[in-house]
């Protein structure tokens, strides 16, 4: 399987239904299923908390001890697969042009990002205001959602030429429209009834309904939509630099690199998108984190 | 809804006698609540379903009535109908000789529900001055109210805390402080203390009867809990379902202190037995007589 292949693979997972309507994750509930040792939680025997950290770390020294040993020790590898040392050596030899091409594809995600959550959020509110506008949005929404966005991405790029980096902004910002709109959207009608009845019996007007209490009951779905909107976002911006464009970018390095014979390289840049989605994740992780800390009472 | 301003019935504390006619008396405005032959159907596909039926009821100003009957007799139906939070489908309702709209609009009444309501992302004087802010007032005499109200409800220590961290009887207390926070002259009640055990139950009443007593509100409040509604009431409204209505009207007579011995009063058991059998349709039978 190609890195293509595999990216490719990837971005259409995040776009299935399923994994764009995570309900977001209470804080308390996190709490208390990080409690640990508590006395009935089902299993028998919890494990002490420092397993949870050590035992991944494990597993990655041994896959990386194990890829040592079978292209630096046994040299049975292909040869598009360095040593991991070989690696190393490269992201140290070469950081300076990596840490370039990352800040433009980390760059093209970010703006892809906002302005597909901005779009989604002025048409969610569109959407949870007015049924009319749902039903007319609803099927697009859909056609969306089904599109995979590497098909049109060598289009987009057309359209905004070779010199542009607006194509790959406009792909990063499809792919993060979906997830942040069904988030929005369903966030805007989970406002309580008993919070309805205090806001009406207290005489606030629509307005202010919107402002005190349907606003801050989405704000923590619309989190939710942006950390799985950003992953995504990272992905097809990386991805839409493998259909053209300007020469710069991680994916651009990667596909050079790779068909070059450069297969350290390639790999280093390869870690370089890594750092970037990972970066993304948990930046987002944290502001959902921070929105969804006051469960409801 | 428009309300005569004028129209009313003779003051009547007694209650049902007087409800219901259309005679005019200067005083209207002394009355928190009177309701002649409401009604409310709610529509549904299989047909309309009658959740109340010539409702005639008078509250006076800073009289204490309790709402009590079975599921679906229509008490929590028809504290929704004062406070504005549903319509009636027929008869008359003013609150303060207004209509339930106007008395909304204006903040005539507070209300609290068996959920305490809070908004989680705001701190304990954030929900209490909520009403306060939506009605513009400005910030330093909200943080003057707010200390009030926390040190009636006794929560004085804790209005920096957010909802979550309190217990269910101190989120409770929240919700009564902001229903006071515009010192309505009426407080609807619906069950505030059924999700509450019973220690905190029988502590937050005795409160609730200061509360009530120290701000001169009258007090509608729904409760399944006979011995609460005897505890706190100056009458007690018993109402039946299908069709939701009212059977009979009690008044306790147990007078304005309402301190823990009354709970082991004999005039207290009496009113608990006579709310029980106006309930039941008939004398209960005794344990020892069975």
């Amino acid at each position: 399987m190609t890195l293509r292949q595999a990216q490719d693979d990837a971005l259409r997972q995040a776009q299935d239904g399923a994994s764009i309507t995570e309900a977001p994750k209470p804080g308390g509930a996190m709490r208390q299923a990080r409690g640990g040792r508590s006395a009935y939680d089902g299993s028998g025997w919890t494990p002490p908390s420092w397993v949870r950290i050590v035992a991944p770390v494990v597993v990655g020294l041994v896959i990386l001890l194990l890829w040592i040993l079978v292209v630096d020790v046994l040299a049975i590898a292909p040869r598009a697969l360095p040593s991991p040392i070989a690696i190393l050596e490269q992201i140290a030899d070469h950081n300076d042009i990596i840490l370039e091409d990352m800040a433009i594809t980390a760059r093209n995600a970010l703006i892809g990002l906002a302005l597909g959550a901005i779009v989604a959020i002025l048409l969610g509110a569109l959407a949870s205001a007015f049924g009319p506008i749902d039903g007319m949005l609803a099927p697009l929404v859909s056609a969306i959602a089904v599109v995979p966005i590497v098909a049109i991405t060598p289009i987009l790029n057309t359209m905004f030429g070779a010199s542009s980096q607006f194509g790959r902004v406009a792909v990063a910002a499809i792919a993060s429209f979906v997830p942040v709109f069904v988030n929005v959207l369903r966030g805007l009608r989970q406002t309580r009834p008993v919070h309805r009845d205090v806001l009406r019996s207290a005489g606030a007007n629509g307005w202010q309904t919107f402002r005190v209490l349907t606003l801050p009951t989405a704000v923590p779905y619309l989190m939710t939509g942006l950390r799985i909107a950003s992953s995504i976002a990272v992905i097809a911006a990386l991805v839409a630099e493998y259909f053209g464009g300007p020469a710069d970018g991680i994916g651009t390095a990667i596909a050079t690199y790779a068909k070059s014979g450069r297969a350290a390289l390639a790999f280093a840049y390869v870690a370089g998108g890594i750092a970037i989605g990972l970066a993304f994740f948990l930046v987002t992780s944290l502001l959902e984190r921070i929105a969804t800390r006051r469960k409801p009472v | 809804m428009s309300a005569p301003t004028t129209g009313s019935t003779p003051a009547a504390s007694t209650g049902l006698d007087s409800a219901g006619t259309d005679s005019t008396g200067a005083d209207s405005t002394s009355l928190a609540v009177r309701a002649a032959g409401v009604g409310k159907i709610f529509p549904t596909k299989t047909g309309d379903v009658v959740a109340l039926t010539g409702v005639e009821l008078t509250v006076a100003a800073g009289e204490f009535v309790s709402l009590i009957g079975p599921s679906g007799c229509g008490k929590s139906t028809l504290l929704r109908l004062i406070a504005d939070l549903d319509s009636t489908s027929s008869g008359e309702l003013q609150i303060f000789g207004k209509s339930a709209k106007q008395a909304r609009i204006d903040q005539d009444y507070g209300i609290a529900f068996q959920q305490a309501g809070l908004l989680p992302w705001r701190t304990v004087a954030g929900n209490i001055e909520l009403p306060l802010e939506l009605h513009g007032v400005a910030k330093e005499t909200r943080r003057a109210r707010v200390a009030e109200l926390a040190s009636l409800v006794g929560l004085s220590d804790f209005v920096d805390r957010y909802p979550d961290q309190l217990s269910g009887g101190m989120q409770q207390r929240v919700a009564i402080a902001r229903a006071l926070a515009e010192q309505p002259r009426l407080l609807l009640m619906d069950e505030p203390f059924g999700a509450l055990d019973e220690m905190t139950r029988e502590y937050l009443q005795g409160e609730l009867t200061r509360i009530a007593k120290d701000t001169g509100a009258a007090v509608v409040f729904v409760t399944h809990s006979i011995p609460e509604a005897v505890f706190l009431s100056d009458r007690v409204v018993v109402m039946s379902p299908r069709p939701g209505r009212i059977t009979e009207i009690l008044p306790t007579g147990l007078g304005d202190v309402r301190s823990e011995s009354l709970r082991e009063s004999p005039e207290y058991f009496e009113r608990v037995t006579a709310v029980r059998e106006a309930l039941h349709g008939s004398p209960v039978e005794r344990a020892n007589e069975r």
